[in-house]
């Protein structure tokens, strides 16, 4: 399996300072500051409507926040379109499925280098010249490192709606990993998924990060695989950001066994936190 | 069966003919269109000109709503462009033949921009409502600005001249059409293949996702208005050389209608589909009036009866195709396709 050369791509550094949302009167997001170190995982958790997507929209562009400022290797990027976040090397996933249904894996997959090719409309309808060489490039670099990366060869040529959802989920990825990111963000990319799904998923998650050298920031609600592979965990509640720090640190911290359960036992937290991962 | 289609370079898996039997059929297709002049007579080779210039049309069309979800009922307006700027390039300038084709494209192209700017904000049926309203604006344009386009009694078109050659009839005519045609197509089967086919499918399917993808809506929204704009100004073009006068009533906003139905009944978002599809909606009628007249012994008086019901039958067509086929007629043939990949072993 040939994998990408290593320091293929610099990886990105976030920094959320000061940043504040509101829906009319709705304060989705209160002054929530923390960073995403290069090369290392981050993990934004927190209970239901904490503010988790709302950040994650600030952040790829859809939301434009009050207050704050999003910088990304000390670029401010917090006043730019999505297309131009793409290009300064931000991708994303979805929490729900955001594939093109009507397009093959491997379509799908060529979509996410969009913005780092240059073949203009002429050259497309000649299929000549620039625009085969680049789509003949792009397809050898997509079959030889995502698709053989995360083992999807056997379903390349499948439409994507033909695909179980643990499928798609890694068919996400790989479009993500084909916009050559720095900063790679993940909502739930495990929700809805079995034990041995969600294995595979930290599995390439953590391949990601070491191999490609991305920096990456994720919501999870699997506590489990949240402390296993992050680096930096930050918990948001009522839009605002309790507790951050490692994840053994965090999970000691009072105020997140609070913001879950009501009452400030770490110790409940982790024994009812492990119940529910046996349970999955 | 089809078998040995493994394929060792990804420049031949990327092909647009992938099996032998396609490029076998390919072949029968080119000489049957090479060789159809000299069998066909003249009215069958007035229809075949008419079926190629509503398949680059519905080509242009099947682009816009079929690969990029803007429905656009204004591609008879865009072609009454195109076939006007033919008639007033030819008919003031005098510039040769193919420089007007072209021409009438991009003519058509930049009115298309101008027409597509809403798609921004409004989608689906919203803009296809904006998309008439611009259809009668340029009805009024084209009635009104008498001193281009001769107002209601229209403009007269020379017959087109290509290397001294005058082509007036439709024998002439064809070998310029169908090449054209057959170009517009392939580009069309190109631009598939690219970043940019790509993009339209994305914005298509969820515009959402595209803009995190690094693809600027509007940008693209145009671009696929610009394109398949130009595809109605080429063949309104093709269509003004061929019938050599045009007026506001040329194409009527019915005609943006057939289009759609066209693409619809051919199958949104296929190459194939627009091909069938205007072949269909164009030669249909015209059967159905043979089948009319072979009628006329058994019932006498067939014809005044049965012209009527010749229109019932054909709109009963479509609505026929739409229920049972909603993907249209390339599905038929994609699956006919599957049933040979597997023949003679049934699965």
């Amino acid at each position: 399996m040939t994998r990408p050369a290593p320091g293929l791509l610099a990886p990105a550094h976030l920094a959320v300072s000061g940043l504040s949302l509101s829906f009319g009167g709705l304060k989705a997001l209160t002054d929530v500051s923390f960073e995403v170190r290069p090369g290392t995982i981050t993990a934004l958790i927190g209970p239901n409507g904490a503010g988790k997507t709302s950040l994650f929209n600030c952040i790829s562009g859809f939301y434009r926040p009050r207050e704050g400022h999003i910088r990304l290797d000390g670029q401010d990027i917090t006043h730019t379109h999505p297309p131009a976040r793409a290009k300064a090397g931000l991708a994303r996933t979805f929490q729900n499925i955001a594939l093109f249904k009507g397009m093959t894996v491997l379509d799908n997959i060529k979509l996410g280098r969009h913005a780092h090719m240059k073949t203009n409309l002429l050259q497309a309808l000649a299929y000549w010249g620039v625009a085969r060489r680049e789509e003949m490039e792009l397809r050898a670099e997509v079959e030889r490192q995502i698709i053989d990366f995360l083992e999807i060869d056997h379903i390349r040529n499948k439409p994507v709606a033909s695909l179980s959802y643990g499928l798609q989920k890694r068919v996400e990825l790989a479009r993500a990993l084909a916009m050559r990111p720095r900063l790679l963000m993940l909502d739930e990319p495990v929700a809805g998924m079995n034990r041995e799904e969600t294995e595979d998923m930290a599995r390439f998650i953590l391949d990601v990060k070491e191999e490609w050298g991305i920096s990456i920031l994720m919501v999870e609600h699997d506590m489990g695989m949240v402390m296993d592979i992050s680096d930096h965990v930050v918990v948001l509640n009522f839009g605002k950001v309790i507790a951050q720090g490692p994840p053994a640190q965090v999970q000691g911290d009072p105020q997140v066994a609070a913001a879950y359960l009501g009452s400030g036992n770490p110790a409940e937290l982790m024994r009812r936190l492990s119940a529910v991962g046996e349970a999955a | 069966m089809r078998i040995a289609t493994a394929k060792e370079t990804y420049i031949a898996d990327e092909g647009l003919l992938t099996t032998r039997t396609q490029r076998a059929w390919m072949i029968v297709l080119a000489l049957v269109l090479v060789l159809a002049p000299f069998v066909l007579n003249a009215y069958w080779l007035y229809l075949a000109c008419l079926v190629a210039i509503n398949v680059a049309s519905a080509t242009g069309l099947n682009i816009l709503t079929g690969y990029t979800g803007l429905v656009s009922l204004g591609q008879a307006a865009f072609m009454a462009v195109g076939a006007y700027a033919v008639a007033f390039l030819d008919g003031h300038l005098g510039t040769p033949f193919l420089l007007n084709i072209f021409a009438a494209g991009l003519v058509a192209a930049a009115v298309g921009v101008l027409v597509g700017v809403p798609s921004l904000r409004v989608k689906g049926l919203y803009l296809a409502i904006a998309t008439i309203a611009a259809s009668f604006i340029l009805h009024f344009v084209f009635t009104n600005w008498v001193s281009v386009t001769g107002g209601m009694s229209g403009v007269n078109v020379a017959p087109a001249r290509l290397f001294g050659i005058e082509l007036a009839s439709p024998f002439a005519l064809y070998f310029v059409i169908v090449p054209i045609t057959a170009l517009m197509v392939l580009a069309a089967a190109n631009l598939f293949r690219t970043r940019i086919g790509r993009a339209f499918i994305a914005i298509r399917d969820r515009d959402i996702s595209a803009e995190v993808l690094g693809i600027p809506l509007l940008q693209y929204k145009l671009m696929s208005f610009a394109l398949s704009s130009f595809y109605a100004g080429v063949a309104g073009g093709m269509w003004a050389y061929f019938f050599r006068v045009v007026t506001p009533e040329s194409f009527p906003f019915a005609t943006s209608i057939f289009f759609l139905a066209a693409v619809i009944v051919g199958g949104l978002g296929t190459i194939l589909g627009p091909i069938l599809g205007a072949a269909f909606m164009t030669l249909v009628p015209e059967l159905l009036k043979y089948v009319v007249e072979w009628l006329g012994p058994v019932f006498p008086n067939a014809g005044a009866a049965l012209s009527p019901v010749r229109t019932i039958v054909f709109g009963a067509l479509i609505i026929f195709f739409l229920v049972f086929e909603p993907q249209g007629l390339a599905e038929i043939v994609r699956r006919i396709r599957r049933f040979f990949h597997l023949w003679p072993f049934k699965t």
